[in-house]
Parts: C-alpha cells; sequence; structure tokens
C-alpha cells in the first residue's frame, strides 16, 4: 500500500465514522433549536439503540429490520419519557440546571443499561456480509456504504422536514420564538416532546448502523456523545448541514491522527472542540448574519 | 351585539397587581381602542385575553362562552388573534413560512390545502409587498413589512377578534396611515372586530369607534372614540395639548 492509497483509506474510514458523529450532533442540535437545551444524555439514546438492536436480535432472535425499527422505536420511547420526566417538570430552568440534569439522566441511563444486559461488549452482524470492496486501491466494507446511505437519507429527511413540512417549521418557530409561536396556536410543550422523539430516534439509528464495525456496550454513549457534541458545535449548532460536515471533518481528522499515532485517536476531537469554544464559539461556517430588528 | 366581554379581570404580572378590576367590551365589526402610558397594563390586558398571562378572577366571555380558562391555542381556535407587541415575526423563517405559520392549527385541523392557499393569495392582495418578498428572511424586511406580515400572520388563523398591540410602534407616519387603512378595511370589509392598544392615542382614536383610558391598571374613562379625543383629561395627558393657560393659572 502506497501512502496515497493510505490516506485515501484513512479518508474514507474517517468520513464513515464521521458520518455517525454528524448524525449524532443533529440530535444535539434539533433538541438545542427548540429547547435551548444541550442534551448530554444524547450519546446514551445512541446506546440504547445499538444495546437494543443487540437485544432484540440476539435475545429475542427477530430478524434484523425488525430488531432495528423496534430499537428505534423503543429509544424514542425512552427520549419521550426522558423528556416528560427529567426535562418538563422544571419550570423556569437555567442553562446550569439543564447541564446537571441532562448529564444526571445520562448516568441513569448508562445505570438501566449495564443492569439490564451486564457490562460485556455486544456485537451486531453487518447488515449485508462481511466482503470488502475494493475502491481504488482502499477496502471498504458493505456495512461502510450502509452506513453513507441511511446517513444521506436522514440528512435528506430531516432538512426535508423543517423546510417542507408544516410541524418542521413550526418547530423551527419554536426554537426563534417561543412566545410568537404560541400566539399563533402552537403548541410549544408538543413542539419540544417531538424534537426529543426526533433526536432520540436518529440517535439510535445511528447507534445501530455503527454497532456492528464498532461493537457497542452500556458505556460507548459518553464518548460518541461527546464526538457528536463536537460535530454540533464545529457547525455551530445548526440542524442541518454545518454540523453533517463538522461531523465528517471530526471523522477524517480523527481517522488521519489515528493514522499517525492511535494513541491520539480521542484527543483529536477535544482539542479540536477546545480551539472551537475558544476562538469561533458560533461555530466553523457561520458568518455575521445580518438583520434588522 | 357583543362578542367579547370582560368583567372584573384581575391579572397578576409576577407581584405586580397588573390590571385591578378591568371590564371593557368589544361588540361586532367594531374598533375598540385601548390608550395609555407605558406600563398601564395595555399589553397585559392583551396577554391576558390570549390566555398568555392568564387572569387570576374575573370572567372572559366571547360569544356567551366563558373561555378565562383556555389554552392559548384554544384562544387562537376560537378565533382571537394576537399581533404581538414589537411584531415578533419568525426571523430566520421566509415571509411565506410565516404566513403559512399563522394558519398553523388549520393545518392540524386537516383543513383543505386549497383553501389555505387561497387566504394565502388573499394576504399578498392585501399587502402586495409580502408577495414581492415571500422567499425572504423575514428578519431582512424593513420594520413596516415586519408589521405587515405579523398582522398577516395572525389573520391567516382566521380571526373574529384581531388583538394588534403598538401596530404603530417605531414606524415612519406614512407606513403608520397604511396600516391603519389596513385595519380600518378589515373591519368595514370582514367585519372583524378590533382591540387596538395604542400609545399614539390620537390617531388610533380617530380610527375607532370606542375608546378605554387605562392608567395603572386601571379602566379611568370610556366612551365613543370622538368624545374621548375631546375629553380635556384626554387632551392634556395622552394627546400632548397642555393648554399655556391652565398653567398660568
Amino acid at each position: 500500500m502506497n501512502l496515497s492509497d493510505q490516506l485515501l483509506q484513512y479518508i474514507l474510514s474517517g468520513l464513515s465514522t464521521g458520518a455517525i458523529y454528524a448524525l449524532i450532533g443533529l440530535g444535539f442540535a434539533i433538541i438545542y433549536n427548540s429547547t435551548g437545551i444541550i442534551n448530554f444524555a444524547q450519546g446514551e439514546f445512541v446506546m440504547f439503540g445499538g444495546m437494543l438492536g443487540v437485544y432484540f436480535f440476539h435475545k429475542q432472535g427477530l430478524a434484523l429490520p425488525i430488531a432495528f425499527l423496534l430499537a428505534v422505536v423503543v429509544t424514542a420511547l425512552c427520549g419521550v419519557l426522558f423528556e416528560r420526566f427529567a426535562i418538563r417538570p422544571l419550570r423556569r430552568p437555567t442553562p446550569m440546571n439543564m447541564v446537571i440534569i441532562t448529564i444526571g439522566g445520562s448516568i441513569f441511563l448508562r445505570g438501566v443499561a449495564m443492569i439490564a444486559w451486564g457490562k460485556d461488549t455486544h456485537v451486531l452482524p453487518t447488515f449485508s456480509g462481511d466482503e470488502p470492496i475494493s475502491f481504488a486501491g482502499a477496502t471498504l466494507l458493505p456495512q461502510h456504504l450502509w452506513i453513507f446511505a441511511i446517513t444521506i437519507l436522514l440528512i435528506i429527511g430531516t432538512k426535508l422536514f423543517f423546510s417542507h413540512t408544516i410541524s418542521g417549521k413550526a418547530m423551527s418557530a419554536c426554537a426563534v420564538n417561543r412566545r410568537a409561536a404560541g400566539l399563533v396556536g402552537i403548541d410549544v410543550r408538543r413542539m419540544i416532546m417531538f424534537s426529543f422523539i426526533l433526536s432520540s430516534a436518529i440517535g439510535a439509528m445511528a447507534g445501530i448502523i455503527i454497532a456492528p464495525l464498532t461493537m457497542t456496550s452500556y458505556d460507548v454513549g459518553v464518548m460518541l456523545g461527546l464526538k457528536g457534541f463536537c460535530a454540533a458545535i464545529i457547525g455551530g449548532m445548526s440542524s442541518g448541514l454545518p454540523t453533517v460536515i463538522g461531523g465528517l471533518l471530526l471523522g477524517v481528522l480523527e481517522s488521519l491522527g489515528a493514522g499517525f499515532s492511535s494513541g491520539y485517536k480521542d484527543a483529536v476531537a477535544f482539542v479540536i472542540l477546545l480551539l472551537i469554544l475558544f476562538f469561533r464559539p458560533q461555530g466553523l461556517f457561520s458568518r455575521g448574519s445580518s438583520e434588522r430588528v | 351585539m357583543e362578542l367579547l366581554k370582560l368583567k372584573n379581570i384581575n391579572t397578576y404580572y409576577n407581584a405586580v397587581h397588573a390590571l385591578k378590576n378591568v371590564s371593557l367590551h368589544l361588540g361586532r365589526g367594531e374598533i375598540v381602542t385601548l390608550i395609555g402610558a407605558n406600563g398601564a397594563g395595555k399589553t397585559t390586558l392583551l396577554n391576558t385575553l390570549s390566555a398568555v398571562t392568564p387572569a387570576r378572577t374575573g370572567e372572559i366571555l366571547y360569544d356567551q362562552q366563558r373561555i378565562e380558562g383556555c389554552e392559548p391555542e384554544r384562544i387562537v381556535e376560537l378565533g382571537i388573534s394576537q399581533v404581538p407587541e414589537g411584531r415578533q415575526v419568525f426571523k430566520p423563517l421566509t415571509v411565506e413560512d410565516n404566513l403559512e405559520l399563522g394558519a398553523y392549527l388549520r393545518f392540524r385541523r386537516r383543513e383543505s390545502r386549497k383553501v389555505i392557499r387561497a387566504d394565502l393569495e388573499e394576504m399578498y392582495l392585501l399587502f402586495p409587498r409580502l408577495r414581492e418578498r415571500r422567499k425572504q428572511l423575514a428578519g431582512t424586511l424593513s420594520g413596516g413589512e415586519q408589521q405587515m406580515l405579523a398582522i398577516g400572520r395572525a389573520l391567516m388563523a382566521k380571526p373574529k377578534v384581531l388583538l394588534l398591540d403598538e401596530p404603530s410602534m417605531g414606524l415612519a407616519p406614512l407606513v403608520v396611515q397604511e396600516i391603519f387603512g389596513v385595519i380600518a378595511a378589515l373591519c368595514r370589509d370582514k367585519g372583524t372586530s378590533i382591540l387596538l392598544v395604542e400609545q399614539n392615542a390620537k390617531a388610533a382614536l380617530k380610527l375607532a369607534d370606542r375608546g378605554y383610558v387605562l392608567e395603572t391598571g386601571k379602566v379611568i374613562l370610556s366612551g365613543v372614540a370622538s368624545e374621548l379625543l375631546d375629553n380635556p383629561e384626554v387632551q392634556r395627558a395622552y394627546l400632548g395639548k397642555e393648554k399655556k393657560e391652565i398653567w398660568e393659572n
């Protein structure tokens, strides 16, 4: 393998993990944009997706697509319960309350997973075989293609939802101006609930499609959540393309960093996170938008 | 015929007793204005009607039904829409999205999209400038255009009662004239009843059929608009017509 082939290999595998980060980042952004909350339990939804997929597939012996679907639905249900019992009871939350509550929630969810499924690492079978595909000197697994395809579909789906459906527009409206949204008759609480359903479902899907490659256990949510958060920060918490690019960028940089020395893999994300927060807290791609007040 | 009636409304804003035994009514197809200084409770009154800051005691009758315990969505559904102070349009959304969101509850009720589409066209007839800018983000509009958008958005809910909170605020006199013209036309052509809160007392009283003067949460004067315009107390306090000789006496 010559250098350029190796480089391509790193970039391709970086893009596939980056796609996962992008999906997790979207989950962060969707909730942030409709509630102003940074949901640090987002990674736990990702873990629940993977673990529930394992549970339905291995323990219940269901077909993989059905296990996939059930895992997403049950995780979304967890999202609903989380919103109902952890977020909603707070009348006038301060950002600090919210950080503590969502971190507390994430510890709780992790504990539940540990009690339910133990501390072992689990694996899901790949969706369609393990036969590597060569691509311009690099090799890809079919699962990588699944990751790309599902990520692209989800991103397009989210985009269409926000720009073309009245519920999507209503969710954006709540994010922008909650009072005015209430005055046109939008039920703000329902929209917040909905944003939790959407982002926990997207998180669950990310957790399931990555599980065949990286394996899953009760504690994968911590790291995946932080990487997703980093993607969303790079993207300026936009629930659109910037966060997706943020995720992909992070994945590729991380993969190249690991190419130098695998010990630095996780450090890459945190260095980027800190640099962005120090120097461009509005995200890498946002320009100062002009508007009249 | 009274469409909306408030009886002995008391509203508290945190610890402040913001509305004290306020009673007023609005007839069908009537324009009623509520004037008063800053902090008199005008906005609170509209928010009490919209159930954003509910009344602690008192009754609100709409079409002979008690509505004071309703949720804000229900109020809009019943036909009472508010155009809030400072326009409050959804700035990062397009003009058309803003208007569509005004019809949010009608979409939820699965009303025919054709009918809603037709209403959207009607808004563009009412405010041709919004048609030119339909794909533009609401935040890029001028103040007057944003006010038109805010009114259009409220009208998309097909209200029978329109609550307007200081539509003239910060706008050039010509634009104010245009907007007041639209308000008069709405009342004349559609029979929409209008409750207009204004600091620009003179313009409001010229437009309205009747008026109420609110001072520190209490209704201190009410009557036919033209009579209020001539009322010396109103002239002194709200129209800025201080007669010199009063001071010299």
